[in-house]
């Protein structure tokens, strides 16, 4: 189909159906010397949507830091590879896939988890964790239960399929997602540090092999969907929305694998996002070379594909690889074993030109510089806005007595409930490395056949971020910092997924400036640089917003798993102590948003110095075998924290506090807090310890009894708090 | 009256179930075997006088619920 | 001891139990691919959990026209110690080496979680080393089902291997994670050198995963 002879109107709504600004359009033709056909249009589009261009984040995501002492491949590649020591090293990143699972919540989560489980395995990694953060809206809009339910069991769905542990997440409701759900998904896998595979083609004449499952007229402009903004129309879009297949991928994982031990394979790449189109145009970027494809030759599911189709369907589970040419009939025997496709494609140029031709049709030829390097970047308008301002909460009229009562309805709240009904829908033991399980501040996994383990947890407050995007940035950061620690791993890494509006709106491109920013100054200071992520931008339905939320997944080493910290309360007599000090931040909090039904105040604030040296405190207290339970100090404050150790532990705790406003100190989130388990025997050493090394630290009471008792005033029993933290699930969804 | 539903998927989505099934019936020695698609079999038992309502009533329960329109086709058929 | 872990398209379990009778038999056991056709020199044979064929159509049902099943069923009639773990439990009541059926888990979802089983058979070569036990389950379909002379058959010849219970033994409904008739975890077939089971003992081998208990199975085999 040839569109040379475009009339100006329909070509204007044809490039605007692509998602192609009018501009964007020109430089183009400017770029070719001619106009595109309707297969190179399509490619075009698909390469410069801002999935695969990045064109409006590009300039500030420059700003984060990217590199350190273990940082063996930072953002760029398929995913980021850290040292692990011993020659180990461990891959991850995490993706979103927001839009295709608000249209189909099953599918579009199940896909979502077989993308970014690709993206590892690329690598030549073997996955040994899968993690997510999700979103949904208001529990009591419409949309809500489904959206939950479907995701859940389309992420348990894939991941149980395929083998790989769900180990962790965080979910919260909050009406800024009700017409934009976030499921963002993360994937850490174990490798060689000497057998990391990359994406860049190379050898002149070697071949292109696809391998995987059939394409079929999947997903077509799916990743241009990805882009766009939602209207009350979009429902109508839903054919586009692809069908995953964690099986085929079970297969293509062992393929791969058992080919990378060959020294067969000179470059991989996946087929995520625009399918064959960005994962050609990686390989032959990154290589600085041409590729010729003959599309005829490209394994179909469906009869009659054009190439425009070929080039731009999303049917998951395959890859593309230049291998040794003299390995060919080896590889193709390992994917045959395997009952998967492999096809050679193409070869390797020195055009520099991606070339596609189809029953010896030439049906596109386009200078990959023009792909790549001329892709447009944009530094977009931005608005800062002011940080809210601290609002003076009278407490005088606050009454002591309903301390227990406001526990008891804020862990019984979604946003702080027990998350049991999902991640027992996941298996989160298979492989047998599951050394800390779903519930505890990280999860921790084993190295396969050693003593170390890696602990990974994901994390953002999008309160936070929406009301003070710079503290919110850096408290990202900073909590999945804390979990790590709390579960006595070095941090070491992070990947970012930076969930946001329309970035064509001042203030929208100001919330991730801001953003970045914070996370840029957290990373730095605490030696936590990103080393791989994703960006979702235009999380708007009718013109509204999600709130900003750039979702952070952290990494960490734990060189001697005996010192795993978990956060249940361990034994009878024990001190419970406060590291870090309270002044009671009751603004923005979690006790404001449920008992006063009410967002507003100053976010609490996040002062590095005391941040680091008060968690380099806990990590040493842990590697000195001075604490038995460790647990960060987050949303909802101390109780909160305390209720859950509680509840983990199956033990009471009599906490004495002396202060004029309980409430402030109990459900204040003030930053860089823990709470840590401390034997009366070792408690001496660890206050001489604190002192030493200026660190805040508070006596809160003993381990003992099956109530939480304040001040032999209130009391519950830990069986009760139980039963109110791990209703709502199973009550809303069995409704 | 009884109502017959058969729900398949649509046309061009990708059927990895029907797929193992037809390789593993390759593998059996049914070789003639080309494509499996799979579907669901749904039986309805409604009290409706008039077959036109009923059909009505159905093809809205299909549309709200039995089926998948994202990925699904369905035809009912009444007895 | 040779043992053998049959692998299957979708097998994801192998390798845990593997490790686990590597460890605690202190030999390595054999992993056999499902186009193999031989099991000779076989002291256990194991059919491991996962997802075999994605379980579609019917969990086990497609790995059932494998062709080692062949050599397994054989294997089993001689008197080879068989055990199936999860969708190895599915495979081999698909091959009506065991008797019922199991169906999707009454929640009409996937569980995961830590559960407790005792055994019900005192004396077969799987059952006498364990009294009650703390092992993880994982499934879709573990909800164990059959005929009211199926059952009356299989209770009449000890053919229980395992009851879910709760931490003091006791078989409760509450201690029911699926549904499970008569809260069956496993069973056995009539000569009792065969057992199914829903429970993963291969991921409570060892103390650093939480529980030991799962060894006590194979410890029990391979004394």
């Amino acid at each position: 189909m040839s569109i040379s002879n475009w009339k100006y109107n329909t070509e204007q709504s044809l490039v605007e159906n692509h998602g192609l600004k009018h501009d964007e359009f020109e430089s183009i033709v400017e770029g070719l010397g001619r106009e595109p056909n309707l297969t190179e249009l399509g490619i075009f589009s698909a390469m410069w949507n801002e999935h695969c261009s990045y064109k409006s984040s590009k300039y500030w995501l420059k700003k984060l830091p990217t590199s350190g002492d273990r940082v063996v491949q930072g953002p760029g590649e398929n995913a980021g590879v850290i040292d692990i020591d011993d020659g180990d090293v461990a891959v991850f990143k995490m993706e979103s896939h927001n839009h295709p699972s608000f249209i189909e919540p099953y599918q579009g989560a199940a896909t979502g988890v077989g993308g970014i489980l690709r993206d590892v395995f690329t690598m030549g990694a073997r996955p040994v964790a899968n993690l997510n953060a999700l979103r949904f809206g208001e529990i009591d809009h419409p949309k809500t239960k489904h959206l939950l339910s479907g995701v859940v069991e389309g992420i348990g769905g894939y991941g149980n399929c395929i083998g790989i542990p769900t180990v962790g997440g965080e979910v919260n409701f909050h009406p800024s997602y009700n017409g934009n759900i976030l499921v963002n998904a993360m994937t850490v896998g174990i490798a060689k540090k000497d057998k990391i595979f990359y994406s860049a083609a190379a050898g002149i004449g070697n071949p292109v092999v696809y391998v995987g499952s059939k394409t079929g007229r999947d997903g077509i402009h799916g990743a241009t969907m990805a882009s766009a903004e939602f209207d009350d129309d979009s429902e109508d879009k839903k054919p586009t929305v692809q069908v995953g297949d964690p099986f085929t991928e079970k297969l293509l994982l062992e393929a791969c694998l058992e080919l990378m031990k060959e020294e067969a394979i000179i470059a991989i790449q996946d087929m995520g996002a625009a399918g064959l189109t960005s994962s050609s145009i990686e390989m032959a970027s990154k290589g600085n070379v041409g590729l010729e494809i003959d599309l005829t030759k490209v394994p179909m599911r469906a009869q009659n594909m054009t190439a425009y189709e070929l080039m731009l369907s999303e049917s998951q589970e395959r890859m593309l690889m230049v291998i040794d040419p003299t390995k060919e009939s080896l590889a193709r025997n390992i994917f045959r074993k395997w009952d998967l496709e492999f096809e050679v494609i193409g070869k390797v140029t020195d055009t520099k030109n991606l070339v596609l031709n189809m029953n010896g049709k030439e049906e596109a030829c386009i200078p990959i510089n023009i792909l790549v390097e001329d892709a447009p970047e944009y530094q977009r308008d931005y608005i800062i806005r002011e940080p809210s301002k601290r609002i003076k909460i009278i407490q005088d009229q606050f009454d002591q007595k309903t301390i227990i009562p406001d526990l008891i309805e804020m862990i019984s709240h979604p946003n702080l409930c027990s998350r049991k009904w999902i991640w027992e829908q996941y298996d989160h033991m298979v492989m047998a490395d599951t050394i800390v399980r779903p519930g505890s501040d990280a999860a921790v996994v084993r190295v396969h056949g050693t003593n170390k383990g890696i602990a990974i947890s994901t994390d953002c407050s999008p309160i936070y971020c929406k009301h003070n995007s710079f503290e919110g940035g850096k408290h990202a950061i900073v909590e999945t910092w804390r979990n790590i620690i709390a579960s006595g791993a070095l941090p070491i890494a992070v990947t970012d997924c930076m969930n946001f509006g329309n970035p064509e709106k001042p203030e929208i491109m100001g919330e991730f400036v801001e953003c970045i920013r914070g996370m840029a100054e957290s990373c730095s200071y605490l030696n936590y640089p990103v080393i791989s992520g994703n960006v979702s931008l235009y999380n708007e339905t009718n013109g509204v917003g999600i709130y900003p939320t750039p979702a952070i997944g952290g990494v960490g080493l734990i060189k001697d798993l005996s010192k795993t910290m978990t956060i249940g309360l361990k034994n009878e007599g024990n001190i419970i102590c406060v590291i870090g000090e309270t002044s009671g931040h009751l603004n923005m909090s979690q006790y404001l948003s449920i008992i006063k039904n009410k967002e507003e105040g100053s976010v609490p604030e996040i002062n590095l110095e005391i941040e680091k040296k008060n968690g380099m405190f806990v990590l040493d207290c842990i590697e000195g075998h001075l604490t038995l339970s460790v647990h960060d100090i987050g949303e909802g404050g101390l109780l909160i924290a305390m209720s859950e150790m509680c509840m983990a532990g199956n033990f009471g705790v009599q906490i004495e506090v002396k202060k004029e406003f309980l409430h402030a100190y109990l459900f204040g989130e003030d930053q860089g807090r823990y709470l840590i388990e401390v034997s009366e025997k070792n408690y001496e050493k660890v206050i001489a310890l604190a002192k030493d090394n200026s660190v805040h630290i508070e006596k809160l009471g003993f381990v003992g009894g099956t109530d939480l008792k304040i001040n032999h005033l209130n009391k519950v029993s830990i069986a009760q708090l139980v039963e109110k933290n791990s209703e709502f699930f199973e009550k809303y969804t069995g409704e | 009256m009884l109502a017959k539903i058969h729900i398949t998927l649509k046309k061009d989505v990708l059927d990895p179930q029907g797929k193992v099934v037809a390789n593993s019936l390759n593998t059996l020695g049914f070789e003639t075997v080309q494509d499996v698609r799979q579907g669901k079999y749904i039986e309805v038992t409604i009290d409706e006088e008039d077959t036109d309502i009923a059909k009505q009533k159905l093809n809205q329960m299909c549309e709200k619920l039995l089926a998948n329109l994202v990925i699904e086709d369905y035809s009912v058929e009444i007895e | 001891m040779k043992s053998k872990v049959i692998v299957f398209p979708g097998s994801n379990c192998d390798r845990d139990v593997a490790v686990a009778i590597r460890k605690i038999s202190g030999s390595e056991p054999q992993m056999v691919w499902h186009k193999e056709t031989s099991l000779s020199n076989s002291d256990l044979i194991i059919v491991p959990g996962g997802f075999s064929y994605g379980d579609y159509l019917r969990c086990g049902a497609i790995a059932s026209t494998s062709p080692i099943i062949y050599e397994v069923v054989k294997k089993a009639n001689e008197g080879v110690p068989v055990i199936g773990i999860c969708n190895g439990f599915q495979i081999l009541i698909e091959t009506s080496l065991l008797d019922g059926a199991l169906i999707r888990n009454n929640s009409l979802s996937f569980i995961c979680r830590d559960v407790y089983i005792k055994s019900e058979n005192q004396t077969s070569i799987f059952t006498k080393k364990t009294n009650i036990a703390k092992m993880p389950i994982a499934h879709n379909e573990g909800n164990y089902f059959a005929s009211d002379e199926t059952l009356k058959k299989i209770v009449d010849n000890d053919q229980v291997a395992f009851k879910y219970c709760n931490q003091e033994g006791e078989v409760t409904s509450h201690s029911n994670p699926n549904g499970s008739l008569e809260n069956i975890a496993g069973i056995l077939n009539d000569r009792k050198n065969v057992l199914g089971l829903m429970p993963h003992p291969e991921r409570a081998a060892e103390s650093a995963l939480g529980c030991e208990d799962g060894k006590y199975i194979f410890e029990s085999i391979l004394s």
